[in-house]
């Protein structure tokens, strides 16, 4: 039962998040500090999750040309720059993981879910 | 054009704006089914999450923080510190909305992602909006809402059976990298991001992912700090 609480109460955070600045629109200001520090925060939390994907696709760091994951997301990184779309984003980056990783065997995703061999 | 008829225009314009971002949505859907279930989520909890939480990379946060029994304090932090980006998307919102009924700001609250703030922005940014623009922001908020259900959905069917080397899990990366992009047009932003990633790989082994927190308070201390020295 314990895991429905911790998800609610996530959900509950999430949700006055997404609701603060909405519902207090000329009702109440944010401190200064705080409306200057916002506008960081979204390429802080977000590139904290795509940069250990990258180098650390085994858990520990991987600078080579091949580790694919580094390799495509060099590329998608540069697509992303270039074009600003995210389709050609995600299709490039896609396409060139699928080809490096060409040879590599198939394993069940049971393998790569074990949160001891995937990051 | 009477208003209805454009309401309805723009809620299509807000399926359609988002529907290219459904590429990265749905694997990334898919993955977050399946490890919801690898780490220990009942379907019916998994699929819950989605409607609950609805965030995708709070989800796969939540479901890697179980899976290290990580205890419950820590993980609602940690996907509050995550989730915490969402208040700027709510800051640049706010304006536009005020208008509205109550009904329709908790709506829209609730359906604000990264993907459908990053449709809205682009839309906004080409001064495309008009009246009736809400209907947008409902359009594409409902679009990826429906895509992350039902990928969600398969994701928990098709379970350990997803084939490892589709690498969907990549799709967490890559769909980042595209809404990331975009947004760094200065020396702080480049400083946030530089300083983000380089500690989120020096603080990789800290317990419970912590060094993520670490890297997203590193990342925008590093932002500020330039800003201001640039001042």
């Amino acid at each position: 039962m314990s895991i429905w609480w911790t998800m609610l109460a996530c959900g509950m955070v999430t949700f006055v998040i997404r609701l603060s600045f909405i519902a207090a629109e000329g009702r109440l200001t944010f401190p200064r500090w705080f409306r200057t520090l916002l506008p960081f925060v979204p390429v802080a939390a977000l590139t904290a999750l795509v940069i250990p994907e990258l180098l650390m696709p085994q858990g520990a760091l991987w600078l080579s040309l091949n580790n694919a994951r580094l390799v495509a997301g060099l590329v998608a990184i540069a697509i992303a720059v270039q074009t600003r779309s995210v389709l050609w984003t995600l299709v490039g980056g896609f396409t060139m993981l699928a080809l490096l990783n060409g040879g590599v065997p198939p394993l069940t995703i049971a393998d790569s879910l074990n949160p001891h061999v995937l990051r | 054009m009477n208003n209805a008829a454009s309401a309805f225009q723009e809620f299509r314009a807000g399926v359609f704006a988002l529907a290219p971002l459904l590429v990265g949505v749905i694997p990334f859907g898919m993955i977050y089914g399946a490890l919801a279930l690898a780490n220990g989520l009942s379907p019916a909890a998994a699929l819950a999450m989605s409607s609950i939480l609805f965030a995708g990379s709070a989800q796969f946060l939540f479901c890697q923080l179980l899976g290290v029994g990580a205890p419950a304090t820590v993980i609602i932090a940690e996907v509050g510190l995550l989730n915490l980006r969402h208040a700027l998307y709510s800051a640049a919102l706010a304006p536009r909305i005020a208008h509205l009924p109550r009904h329709w700001k908790l709506a829209l609250a609730y359906l604000l992602t990264d993907e459908a703030f990053a449709a809205i922005s682009q839309r906004e940014s080409a001064g495309e909006a008009g009246s009736q623009r809400h209907w947008f922001y409902l359009g594409a908020g409902l679009a990826l809402w429906g895509g992350w259900q039902l990928s969600t959905a398969a994701g928990v069917m098709l379970g350990a059976r997803l084939p490892a080397h589709w690498s969907l899990d990549f799709a967490l990366p890559l769909t980042f990298i595209a809404i990331v992009a975009p947004l760094i047009r200065n020396r702080a932003m480049l400083a946030t991001a530089a300083v983000s990633g380089g500690v989120a790989l020096l603080a990789a082994g800290f317990p419970f992912k912590l060094g993520l927190l670490a890297a997203a308070l590193a990342g925008i201390a590093a932002g500020w700090w330039v800003a201001e020295a640039r001042r």
